[in-house]
Formats: structure tokens, sequence, C-alpha cells
């Protein structure tokens, strides 16, 4: 459809940004990629009186790989599974970049957008939880950095604050030997998933000496599957841990229902997803 | 046939000759089309499935920026007709439908009010401002539920929400039943779907200053639409132009008449301006006939050796809360009576009933009713071999309509007449390309690992190109089964083919100019096709039912023989020779065995033109346009073969190999005729696993009202399709073709379901309804697995 009528102004900076949104956090809405924004407009499930568009602002680009790694809020998807520098390093955001929608998606949609929504379905919040990840935000007073795992709070909710913008997201550099899988059923109309899983593990004399599990798609909110990984610690990565880990994790999940997909359904996608990331990264 | 010779582009696969315009992004739609000072038409559609409308208030939509007007059902009340179908079975009850709803809405995206404003934004804004006070009342989605006591009933003069019923059938169904070895039953549905075309509808009406009008509209059917629009608007259609550009798909969705299309004429003839409306893709969902919706009761007598002794069928078929143009039609005609798909099953008894229910309304969507007969004669005939633990193949070749059969009247029935087939040919041709028993060897071999493999095997045959026009009134089809030709040439010698079909994608510019190519012996350079303007093409019928080659193609070939045929009285005139000496080759008159010069088609063109040396009576001008009715249909069929992998932990299914052997009669264009099974095929396999319209039961609201929840196929899930020819040509027209558009679309559900089935054979599962999407598939692993624990 057509949306309703609305005031655009493109930032010319973070601050300019962050007092825009100041003026009205209920009304006005930050625009990216738009590519969630932009079709909520034309369903006119949302009317926001005035679009900031970040899209200029340099200090939210860019990805930085160094003993820390940086991953400013406007990559896109397309930028994230080209490079190079990254994939060397964290091959995790080539896996789950590629798997994201279709060219033309990737590339416009962004990773800060992404994350910023919450969608439960959404790819990134499973990968930057799995990476033990911290986002950047910063507000009218002050930055501040939060843990990926505290960051999303429900569906399509967050810990922004009004008035504060999404800005990079930091990851320490892995391990060395350090594995990395991303794993995803896709809805067949959205592509989104039904339930994703990304893996972290390294392996010492082939006991897991870390391990991050992190499931998207399934519950209300990405999550940690904290229980899977303290099995996990410590031991070898049998056949029999990895089927434990896989059912930790589903006990664990409080499974969407919709009607698509029912939430027994999901459950058993979470455990065979993470039976299959976790058994992909035996030997691999 | 044609003549031999040394041109002939007749069984070439010629490229597109009008991709050129369309991959260099030249093609014109129709919403490419604007006119100076044009308003836009924005419609405000029911959210409610069924409710009584109390009360309109348009008072604050009139006064927002930019509205020119503001109206509501009453305000049109008695303005336009009612938009009545134009395909009516014999005691059917057909239930009023104003353009815009007046006292009572009874789907959600029903017409309720429109505002026509400067900007289409302007519209879109104001509709926003209109205040429908309703009074909701209950609902029926289902068209089970909607014929059972006590369901809400959507008219009055359509008691149990029935509108029509229909039987068909012969032999003896009982003594079948009595002398069967077994019975079984099967209940099977044909899922809702939305036909997805690329390009969602758009209409432009523009008043000219003679007081006529023309109307830009994506029509697989002009002519039609310009009789419609003239009946229902009150024009006549000399004053009614209709110009169908470039159309993104039509898929049978743009056959029908839609309330817009009556809006913009009726309101750009109030106004004085041009109207237009554009559709977007949610809108579209709501707002566009959807397609399929049956379900069906079947019970099987058969031996116990595979053979099908008789069949009974009971279909519902669910059209929505009107009778859209054909909506009685397909679930009835085209459904049932081709029930016994085929096979020989000599006791037939099959009922339709045509269910009113709180839905978009279901009318033509590729195939329509074909792919839902198919279906029938295909689940039933899977069901016997898998009861009797029989090979698939085997039991169909048991059961096939055998060549010497044809012309093949199945259960001896009145209507339906199989022309020509050679079913035994495409089943060996389909297993040699898929490589069937080596398949079949490993499936076994991989089943004993734990992997599931499963082939799918399904064969089909229809009828095309409803004709003839005499008997098309006994069936209620309130139009002509002809098509019009005219082949211009012009006073070089090149030629314009004005033809009554509507391509909508299909290729009809290059295969008709093949066609014609062929019989005028020049090259296909010099042929151009014009479709699609009613003040270009003088009549026709337009492109559905896969008739366009069988009926309009034909239709060209009649006029260019008649077109050659004048030329050679002219030739020989000019050369001072009997007619019957001359000889016309390669483009060229000649005289054989003579030393005359010969002369070229152009030369003799001319002279038709200037008339200086034409034969006495003859008039001048070589131009032949032909009405051309056929004696009868083609029957196409087929046999097609998947390969399939499940995932039994994810209920994914991955089509490893799909083979179509299709017999179309004889091929113009097999590129084209391939790319027919591709598309056809696509939507198949979709209706077999992605696609599916849902309704809550409760509410009567569409839970599938956009693309993110309604899955049409990607690339990715799809396989590449093999397909290959068979050409056995039909006796029914000069040219020996059949049709090809729908057979992908017939065939590939039930192929896909029955490689489902083969490969879930292990757990012992014997029936899936589509979509097989992965969850419904895991639930019935799931099912039958705790089943066994039991």
């Amino acid at each position: 459809m057509i949306p309703a009528s609305f005031d655009y102004v493109r930032a010319t900076s973070l601050s300019h940004a962050i007092g825009l949104l100041q003026d009205d956090p209920d009304g006005n809405k930050l625009v990216a990629g738009g590519h969630t924004l932009i079709p909520t407009l034309k369903l006119r499930l949302a009317s926001p009186a005035l679009l900031i568009d970040i899209s200029g602002i340099d200090e939210l680009r860019g990805i930085e790989v160094a003993d820390c790694i940086r991953i400013g809020a406007l990559t896109t998807h397309a930028e994230l599974l080209a490079s190079k520098p990254l994939r060397e390093v964290l091959p995790i955001f080539h896996q789950a970049a590629d798997m994201i929608a279709d060219p033309q998606v990737r590339n416009r949609g962004t990773i800060g957008g992404s994350l910023a929504n919450a969608d439960p379905a959404a790819d990134w919040p499973a990968v930057v939880i799995a990476l033990k990840g911290e986002l950047e935000l910063a507000g009218p007073t002050r930055r501040r950095r939060i843990a990926a795992r505290d960051f999303f709070v429900d569906i399509m909710t967050t810990a922004l604050e009004p008035g504060e913008v999404l800005v990079a997201i930091h990851m320490p550099r892995p391990n060395r030997g350090a594995k990395f899988r991303y794993r995803k059923i896709r809805h067949p109309a959205s592509g989104y998933a039904v339930v994703g899983v990304a893996a972290t593990l390294c392996l010492r004399d082939d006991i897991v000496s870390e391990v991050m599990i992190a499931i998207t798609g399934a519950t209300s909110r990405a999550f940690a599957a904290d229980s899977a990984s303290t099995h996990l610690i410590g031991k070898p990565l049998s056949t029999e841990n990895i089927a434990m880990a896989a059912s930790l994790t589903g006990e664990q999940a409080e499974c969407l229902s919709d009607h698509y997909a029912s939430a027994d359904y999901r459950k058993h996608l979470v455990k065979t997803e993470v039976s299959r990331a976790l058994a992909s990264l035996n030997g691999a | 046939m044609t003549d031999t010779t040394a041109i002939r582009y007749v069984g070439q696969s010629l490229r597109r000759r009008e991709d050129f315009k369309f991959v260099t992004g030249k093609g014109r739609y129709s919403d490419d089309i604007k006119a100076p000072g044009m308003l836009h038409i924005a419609v405000l559609r029911s959210p409610h499935a069924h409710a009584i409308i109390k009360h309109v208030d348009l008072t604050v939509a009139k006064a927002a920026p930019g509205v020119r007007l503001a109206l509501s059902g009453t305000d049109l009340a008695g303005k336009i007709g009612s938009i009545v179908p134009n395909w009516i079975i014999p005691g059917t009850k057909v239930p009023d439908r104003p353009v815009v709803a007046i006292d009572r809405v009874r789907f959600v995206g029903e017409c309720v009010a429109l505002v026509v404003a400067e900007t289409q934004a302007m519209a879109h804004d104001a509709i926003g401002l209109i205040d429908v006070d309703y009074e909701t009342l209950p609902s029926v989605v289902d068209e089970e539920a909607a014929i059972r006591d006590g369901a809400p009933q959507l008219h009055d003069n359509v008691p149990n929400n029935i509108t029509t019923i229909y039987k068909i059938g012969g032999g003896d169904y009982g003594k079948a039943a009595r002398e069967a070895d077994q019975v079984i039953t099967l209940r099977v549905a044909n899922n809702r779907l939305i036909p997805t075309c690329m390009e969602t509808r758009s209409i432009l009406a523009e008043p000219n200053v003679d007081g006529s009008l023309t109307v830009y509209l994506q029509s697989q059917v002009p002519h039609m639409h310009r009789r419609w629009i003239a009946d229902t608007v009150g024009i006549s259609e000399h004053q009614l132009r209709i110009v169908a550009p470039d159309i993104g798909g039509g898929f049978g969705a743009k056959m029908h008449l839609y309330p817009e299309e009556l809006l913009c004429p009726y309101l750009a003839r109030l106004l004085g301006v041009p109207v237009k409306w554009w559709e977007s893709r949610s809108e579209s969902h709501q707002s566009t006939n959807h397609g399929r919706a049956h379900t069906e009761a079947l019970e099987i007598a058969f031996r116990n050796d595979g053979k099908v002794l008789g069949l009974k069928v009971e279909t519902l078929g669910n059209v929505g809360a009107y009778l859209s143009n054909m909506a009685s039609g397909g679930p009835t005609v085209n459904t049932i009576n081709f029930g016994t798909g085929a096979y020989k099953i000599e006791h037939y008894e099959a009922r339709s009933r045509v269910v009113v229910t709180n839905t978009v309304p279901v009318d033509a969507y590729r195939g329509y009713g074909r792919p839902e007969g198919a279906y029938i004669a295909e689940r039933a005939i899977d069901a016997v071999a898998r009861h009797l633990n029989l090979d698939q193949v085997e039991v169909r070749r048991l059961n096939f309509i055998q060549p010497a059969d044809f012309p093949y009247r199945p259960y001896s029935g009145p209507a339906t007449i199989y022309d020509s087939g050679n079913y035994e040919g495409c089943l060996v041709k389909a297993m040699e390309a898929f490589n069937y028993d080596f398949r079949s060897a490993e499936r076994d071999q991989l089943r004993a690992k734990g992997r599931y493999r499963g082939i799918g095997v399904a064969a089909y045959t229809h009828m095309c190109g409803m004709a003839p026009s005499r008997r098309l009134s006994l069936i209620g089809f309130n139009r002509g089964g002809w098509e019009s030709a005219r082949v211009s040439v012009d006073s070089s010698g090149r030629v314009t083919i004005f033809s009554g079909s509507m391509s909508q994608g299909h290729g009809h510019v290059t295969s008709l100019a093949q066609i014609a190519a062929d019989v005028l012996q020049i090259p296909i350079e010099d042929i151009d096709v014009v479709q699609g303007d009613t003040r270009q093409v003088q009549a026709g019928h337009g492109t559905f039912n896969s008739r366009s080659m069988a009926v309009g193609g034909s239709g060209v070939h009649v006029s260019s023989t008649r077109v050659v045929a004048k030329a050679k009285k002219i030739a020989a005139g000019m050369l001072e020779v009997d007619e019957a000496d001359v000889s016309y080759q390669a483009g060229k008159f000649s005289v054989p065995g003579t030393d005359i010069a010969s002369l070229k088609f152009g030369t003799v063109a001319r002279m038709a033109h200037v008339g200086h040396q034409l034969p006495d009576g003859m008039e001048p001008g070589l131009d032949e346009t032909v009405f051309y009715d056929p004696k009868g249909m083609g029957a196409p069929s087929g046999v097609h073969m998947a390969y399939v992998d499940v995932d039994p932990e994810t209920g994914i299914v991955d089509i490893l190999d799909y083979v179509a052997v299709d017999d179309a009669g004889t091929i113009i264009n097999p590129l084209l005729a391939a790319g027919q099974i591709h598309g056809g095929v696509v939507q198949g396999i979709a209706q077999a696993l992605y696609e599916e319209v849902s309704y809550d039961a409760d509410t009567g609201q569409l839970m599938t009202g956009s693309l993110l929840d309604y899955a049409v196929p990607r690339a990715e899930h799809v396989p590449s399709i093999r397909s290959l020819f068979q050409e056995t040509p039909s006796p029914t027209n000069p040219i020996g073709v059949k049709g090809i558009g729908e057979s992908g679309s017939i065939a590939a559900p039930p192929c896909m379901v029955h490689a489902v089935l083969d490969a879930l054979s292990p757990f012992g599962i014997k029936h899936l309804d589509m979509p097989m999407t992965p969850p419904r598939v895991w639930s019935a692993i799931q099912k039958a697995r705790a089943g066994a624990d039991r």
C-alpha cells in the first residue's frame, strides 16, 4: 500500500540523530536499511511523524578486525558476507549472512537494524549472543555497552532506552582453533528462521574447553543455551554428549506456536539443529 | 499440415522475438500508462468476513485534501449493474453481487466504499477517514462446514450455501462395488491458492473526446472484457476500446470481471477525466480471485490385481462469497468430468456441489478443475497400488486407456472425449529418462540405511480449447469456442497477424508467427503479431484453457492458407497459366517444367493491392480473416516422475529430480513449450509443498495476507526440471496441436504427493494433504511413530 505522510531528515551526525530522536521518542523513528520499517509504514501499521535517516553517519559504519572486532551498526548483510578479514576470524558472519533473504535485501538491510528491531526470528541476535558480543549504545547523556544476551527482552523489544541509538557491535577476538557454525531452517515464505542455531566451540585435546550455543526463531527472543554449554564443558564431543546438549537446549526453549509451525515442531527443530550444528563442528 | 518447403519454422526452438523489450526494461505494462489529469481510486475493503453494513459515513473523507468524490455502495446502487457470472451451469442459483457492497459484506476484502482523489496517496489517506458501522454476523470459511445444518447462510436465494449440484457418470458403480474384491475410501483436498502474478492488477479508464472510452486493462480476454464491461456499465461495445498491454502473468486470474474493472470506466465517464486504480500485493491477496479450494470424498472399487472397476466421487467446491465469472463450471464440468483421468474406469458416479463461503471468490487458476480432476484419478490409482502393495507403474499400466481406444469416451459418458494419445509411450519415455529401475534400487538400498527417498509418478489427460461453440450452450458457457485470426498482407508482401488470442508471457509473437511463416513460406522477420487491442483486433475470446495454439494457432493456419490460395490464383493470372499448374515454394510462385520466370510473394501481394491484373470477379487485397470454430477438442496427456529425499527430523522435502514427459500433439516451439511445462510444474510443486491460503475458522480473517506468510516458491525451492515431449498429433485441428499451458500444474501436485508418500511408506503413512510443509510432514511421521510404539 502507500504509507501515511511523514517528515524526513537525514541526520548529519550521531548527536544530531539522538537529538531528533529525543524530540519525540515515541513518534520519531530511525531508518537505516528500512527493510522492516518501510513495509510496516506501507501497511500503515506504523505512522511515525518523522523518519530520521542515519545512513549517512560515518561513525556507524565499518568492520574493524583487531584485538577486538567492531562492526558498525550500519554494516549491511552484504558487507558482512563479503568481508574477508571478518571471515578469517569469525566465519560465522559469512555463514549467517549467506542465509539471510536474497541479494537485494542483503544489499540494503543492516545488522544494527536487525538487532534493534529484535524480530524473534532474525538471524543476527543468535550470532552476536553466541560470540559473546557487546552492543554499544549512545544516548542523550551517556554511552554504554550491554551484553548481547541481555539486550533482547521480548518480541520486538530490546534494552534500548528512549533516545538511544545502537552504534556498534563489539566482540572479543576468538581463541585460535575456535570453530563456528550457523544453521537455520527457513520459513518458506519469509525466509526468516523457524529455528536458527549459532554455535561456537573450542576443543582442547578433544575436550570441550569453550562452547556457546544461541537459538533464534524458536522463542520470543534469541537466547543462550547455558544448560547445554554447562553440560559440554570439560567433556568430549561424543554423540551422547551432543544428544544431551541438544535435549537440554530443547527443554530450555519455551517455543512459539503459529499457524505455520507448532511449538512441538520448533522444539524438535531446536534439538535437531543443535545436534547437527555440534556434530558438524566435531572434527571440522 | 504445411507443404514441404525449404523454410520450416514449426518445431524449431526459436527464442522469443518479444524478449528484447522485456529484458531491456522496455515492456509497457498497464501501470506504466499515465494519462494527463488522471485521478486515482482507492477502495475501502471490509475488515469483516460477514457483517451488516448499518451506516457508511463519508463526510470526513469527502473533506480530505485532494478528494474529488467518495461513494458507498448505496450511492452506486442502480448506476452500475451487478457482476454476473459468464458460465452458469444449468440449475445454478446465482447470488446477487453488487459492485460495491450495499447492506452486507460477505468476505474480508469486499469493496465497501471508494474515494477518487488527485493522487494515489491522497486516495489512500482518505479511505482511512471513512467511518463504517458494521454489525458482525457469524461466518463460515470451510466448504464442509458451510453445508452443515445451522451453518451461517450467505444468500437468501442460495439455501444451504449450495449454488449448484452437478452429476456425471456412466456404467453402474453399485454393481462394480459389489463385484470388486475390495473397496476403499479416501478424502482428498485441493488447497486454496493465490494466483500470484508478478504484476498485480491495475486499470486506467480514459474518456475520449468523441464520447468513447479507452480502458487499459491486464486482460487475458480483451474482447470478453469489452462485452462484460459494456453490458454492466451501460456503454455500447463499439464505444469501448479495451487495450491489454504487456501482461506480467495471468494464470486465469486476469480473465474474470472484477469490481474495479467496472468502477474505473464508470467513474471516468461520470467525471469526464481518466481514472486509475492500482492494486498492492497485500490488497491483491484479498481482492483478486483465489484458485482450487476443493474437498473430495472418493470410493474406489478394485480387483486384487490392481484393476479399478469403479469410482465414486463427491466433490465440494468452495467458490467464496459470490459466483465469480466461471465459478460454477470449475468444480463441476471441469473437475468431475475428468475424474477418471488417464484410466479406463468404466463405472463412474460423481456428484459435485458448489458451495459459497465467507471468503474471497474462487475462480479459474491454471488448469481450472483439471488439476482437481487429475488429482482424483491419480490419488485413487495410487491408493490402490499402495493398498495392494503393487508397483505404482504397473497398476497404472493395467488401467491405462490404450492407443487403440481413441477416440475414447471415458465411462461412456456424454460430455468427455479424448481424441488421441499414447500413455504407455509417455510412461516408457519417462521411465527411461528418469532411470526408474536404477532409482528404485537406489531408493531401496538407502531405505535400508535409514534414508527416506521416494519416487512419484503421475499420469494425466484433459481437454483444451472449449469448443465447438454450439455445444457450449448445453453447459451454460456463455461465449463461443472459436477464435479469430486475420492475416493481412501489405503491398510489399509483409504480414501482420491480428489474433484474438492474448499472450501474458506465452510468446505468441513468436509461436503464431512460426505457424504463419510455414504456410506463407516467408521469413518470420516479415511477420508481425498484434493482440490485445479491441480496436485493432477484429474479435476474439482470448487465452485460457490452453487454447491459444489449438484454436488461435489453427485460425492463423487457416487464414494463412487462404492467403496463399488467393495469391496462387493471382499469380496464375499474372503468369497466364492454369492455377493447377502453379506451384508455391519458398516464397515463389512458379510453373514447374517450364522456363516461365517465377513470381515472388511480394510481387503478387503488390498486384493484389493495385488490382491491375486480377482474375475476373476477384476482389483486390490480400487479407483473410477467419472465425475458426474447432470441430472438437484436443486431449493432451503425459507422465511425470519425481525423486525426493525426506528428512524425517525436519520434515523437509528435497526434490532431487523431476522428469516431465508431455504429449501436446505437434509442438510449435519446443523451447516455449518446455517453458510452459517449467512454469506449470513450478506452480504444481508450489501447490504440493508450499502454497496454501489459510483463513481463521472463527473470524474468517485471511491469515496469509502477504508474501511474508504465503509461500511462493523461489529458485531455491524447485529443482531443475527435465521436460521431454511425445508428439501424437491431434486429429481435431489442422496443425495437430493440443494444449500445453496447464499440463505442468495438473501433473505436478499428485506426482509430488506420490513421491513423498513413497518416501514415507516405511512409516506406514498412506495419505498426506497438500501443502506437504515440513511441519505437516514431521507431524505425520511423529504420529506414525507414536502409533508404531503403541
